[in-house]
C-alpha cells in the first residue's frame, strides 16, 4: 500500500497540474487525470522505471448521469515485472465526451475502447477503427447510459417503427 | 472477361450501398489491404454459423489464394445486455445472471462477482467456504479445459477425444448437481461464502474422480500429444510473441503459451490460493501446440490443488455470520424477531453497498476474468462491468493468424479458447 502511494505521488509530481485527485478505496488507488493529458500520463506510466505498467488490464466506462462531468473512464494498469496495479480515471463532460485513444500505448485497448463507444457514446480520437462492436450497426442510442430505458418499451414492427423510434433517446443529437 | 470495380466488390461479398452497410467501404479501407478493392485478393465470410467458430462468431477474412492476409472478427451476436440488466437488480438477484455469461465457467463467474461484492461491502468469508470455492473453481477449470480439448481436437478432425472428454465432464456436472441442485447454472458461490455446505457424497465423488482423471489424461496424451497429424497441424502455427501478447492485453493459457508467467492465482492470490502448492506451466514458442500442452498440464495442476484443498479442508461455517449480508438460518426465524427482520429486509430490499468502486480479478480457464463494480449507496449496483477474457483475447487473432492457411485458422480459433457468451455478455 505504501509502495502504491509512492507511485501515485511520483505521477502527481511529474504532472502537478494534470493529476486532479488521488483516491484510495478498499486498497485500490485511483489517480484522477485531466482528460487532455491521458496520453502523456499513460506513456509515463508505461515506460518510466519503477512504474512499468506494461499490461492494460481493463478499460471500462461508467455513467454518473445527471452529475457533471458525466462519464468516467477507468484504466486498470498492471505491471508484470513489479506486480502492482493502479487505476487511472478520466471524467468527461456530457457536452463533449471525447478523449484520446491509448491504442498507440496498448494495442489491447482497441476493442475495449470500441465497447465504450458502443455503450456510452464516448469517442476516442486517434482510434484506428471506431465502430460499434456489440450492438447492431444501426442501433439508436447508447445502451449503458443511465437515461437509456431498460425494457418497458413498445416493440417496434414495420407499421409502428417510425413512432417507436421517435421516442428513443438520441443523446448525440 | 473484365469486371468493373463495383462488380468485383459485389462479388467479394460487400454490398456497395453506403446507406445499408454494416461496415462501409471507407471503414474497411484502413483495415484490409488495398488489393482487396481491386479484386487481387478475396474477402470471405466465415461464420457466424460455422461449426468451428465455437458459437456465433463471424470472421471477415481477406484471402490471397488460400493464405490468410487479414482477419476481422465481428462479434456481438450473443449480446444480451447482462450488464445493463444488473443495474436494475439487487446484488443477490444480479448474481443469478453471472453464470450465464461464460457458460463453461459458471462457478468462476459467480466467484468473481461474489468477490467483488465482498470487497465493496467488506464482508468476511469463512475459511471453509474459501476452500470449497477453490475446489469448485478448479473442478470448473477441469470441466472447461475438457470441453476445450474435445472441441479443439474435433476441429482438427479427430472425434473420439470429444466423446471421451464429455464423458469425464459428465462426472463433474454430477458433482455440481450434488452441491447446488443444478448441473450448469449452480449459483453455488454467494456473497459471504457458499450456498450450503457440501454433502459427504460430494466428497467421495471428488475423491473418486481425482483418482479416475489422472490416468485418463495419460490416455489423451498418448492419443494426441505425439500424434503426427496433430503435431503437423499445430506446431509453429498461430505464433504470438511475448511482447505482442502483453501489448494486446492477452491473458490466460494463451499468454502463458508465449512464456510469460502471469497467473492471477499466483500474482494476486484470491480465495486462499496462496495456501496451495502448484506450478504455472509455461510454453516457449507461443504456438497452438504449446497452448494445448499448457492446458493439459493445468488440468494436472488443478487435480493437485483440489487434492490439497480436500486434505486440508477446515471445519466451520460456510457463510458469513454477518446477518446484514447473509440470511439467518431457517431455524432461527421461528424464535428470533431480529432474524425475522433481517430475513425480511434481505429478501425485499437487499443489502446496501457503499459508494465506491472496486476491481477484482480472478484467473478463469481462459484468462483474466475481472469485475469492476461501482456502488452508489443503494441496494442495486450502479455499474457492473465484466472484463471477460474471451473478448480481450479474441481481438489479437489477427496478429497470430496472418499468413496462415484457412484450415490453420480453425486451429487458432480453437487454441484461443473463446466462449462467445463470455465474449458478448
Amino acid at each position: 500500500m505504501a509502495e502504491l502511494m509512492d507511485i501515485t505521488n511520483q505521477i502527481r509530481h511529474a504532472f502537478p497540474e494534470k493529476v486532479q485527485d488521488i483516491i484510495e478505496f478498499r486498497g485500490e488507488v485511483t489517480v484522477i487525470v485531466d482528460p487532455s493529458a491521458i496520453l502523456e500520463v499513460a506513456h509515463y506510466c508505461r515506460y518510466t522505471e519503477g512504474l512499468q505498467f506494461n499490461l492494460l488490464s481493463d478499460l471500462g466506462g461508467n455513467d454518473y448521469f445527471p452529475a457533471e462531468p458525466r462519464f468516467g473512464i477507468s484504466y486498470v494498469l498492471y505491471s508484470m515485472s513489479l506486480n502492482h496495479t493502479i487505476r487511472l480515471k478520466v471524467y468527461l463532460p456530457n457536452s463533449d465526451p471525447t478523449v484520446d485513444s491509448v491504442v498507440s500505448m496498448w494495442q489491447g485497448a482497441n476493442w475495449m475502447e470500441r465497447e465504450i463507444y458502443d455503450m456510452f457514446g464516448v469517442t476516442f480520437t486517434g482510434h484506428p477503427d471506431m465502430r460499434r462492436i456489440l450492438m447492431p450497426f444501426d442501433w439508436n442510442g447508447y445502451p449503458l447510459r443511465k437515461d437509456f430505458p431498460l425494457g418497458y418499451e413498445e416493440v417496434a414492427f414495420s407499421f409502428n417503427n417510425d413512432r417507436v423510434m421517435a421516442k428513443k433517446p438520441h443523446p448525440m443529437e | 472477361m473484365t469486371l468493373s470495380r463495383d462488380e468485383l466488390i459485389h462479388a467479394s461479398g460487400i454490398i456497395s450501398d453506403e446507406q445499408t452497410l454494416e461496415t462501409s467501404l471507407d471503414q474497411l479501407r484502413g483495415l484490409v489491404s488495398p488489393a482487396a478493392f481491386t479484386g487481387e485478393t478475396m474477402l470471405l465470410n466465415m461464420g457466424p454459423q460455422h461449426p468451428s467458430t465455437h458459437g456465433v462468431l463471424r470472421l471477415l477474412i481477406e484471402l490471397d489464394g488460400e493464405n490468410v492476409i487479414t482477419v476481422l472478427p465481428d462479434i456481438g451476436f450473443l449480446h444480451t445486455g447482462i450488464e445493463k440488466n444488473m443495474e436494475s437488480k439487487t446484488y443477490e438477484k444480479a448474481l443469478v445472471m453471472t453464470d450465464r455469461i461464460d457458460y463453461l465457467n459458471n462457478q468462476g463467474n459467480t466467484l468473481v462477482f461474489s468477490l467483488a461484492v465482498e470487497k465493496l461491502c467488506e464482508i468476511d468469508v469463512p475459511l471453509r467456504a474459501q476452500y470449497l470455492r477453490v475446489i469448485v473453481a478448479e473442478l470448473q477449470r477441469i470441466n472447461s479445459h475438457l470441453i476445450w480439448l474435445g472441441t479443439h481436437i474435433m476441429d482438427l478432425g479427430a472425434s473420439s477425444i470429444f466423446l471421451y472428454a464429455l464423458r469425464e465432464r459428465e462426472y463433474i456436472l454430477d458433482m455440481f448437481e450434488e452441491i447446488s441442485g443444478q448441473r450448469m447454472m449452480g449459483n453455488y458461490n454467494r456473497p459471504g461464502g457458499v450456498w450450503r455446505d457440501v454433502t459427504p457424497r460430494f466428497m467421495t465423488q471428488v475423491h473418486k474422480f481425482l483418482k479416475y482423471l489422472g490416468p485418463k489424461l495419460d490416455d489423451y496424451e498418448a492419443i494426441v500429444t505425439e500424434n503426427p497429424i496433430f503435431v503437423d497441424r499445430t506446431k509453429g502455427i498461430g505464433v504470438i510473441s511475448a511482447e505482442d501478447a502483453i501489448n494486446w492485453s492477452v491473458t490466460g493459457p494463451y499468454l502463458r503459451g508465449s512464456g510469460v508467467n502471469l497467473d492471477w492465482r499466483k500474482a494476486a492470490p484470491y480465495s486462499c490460493y496462496d495456501h496451495f502448492d502448484f506450478e504455472v506451466p509455461l510454453g516457449t514458442n507461443g504456438d497452438v501446440y504449446d497452448r494445448y500442452i499448457i492446458r493439459l498440464l493445468e488440468m494436472r495442476q488443478s487435480i493437485r490443488i483440489i487434492q490439497q484443498a480436500l486434505d486440508g479442508l477446515p471445519t466451520g461455517p460456510t457463510r458469513t455470520t454477518n446477518r446484514k449480508f447473509a440470511p439467518p438460518p431457517r431455524a432461527e426465524l421461528g424464535s428470533s424477531m431480529e432474524a425475522l427482520i433481517h430475513h425480511f429486509k434481505l429478501w425485499t430490499e437487499g443489502f446496501k453497498a457503499p459508494v465506491g468502486e472496486v476491481y477484482v480479478r480472478t484467473e478463469s480457464p481462459r484468462g483474466e476474468l475481472g469485475v469492476y463494480m461501482a456502488g452508489d449507496g443503494t441496494s442495486k449496483p450502479h455499474r457492473v462491468r465484466f472484463r471477460t477474457p474471451s473478448f480481450v483475447n479474441l481481438q489479437s487473432i489477427g496478429v497470430c493468424s496472418s499468413g496462415v492457411l484457412v484450415a490453420d485458422l480453425v486451429a487458432i480459433i480453437g487454441s484461443i479458447d473463446i466462449v462467445l457468451g463470455d465474449c458478448d455478455r
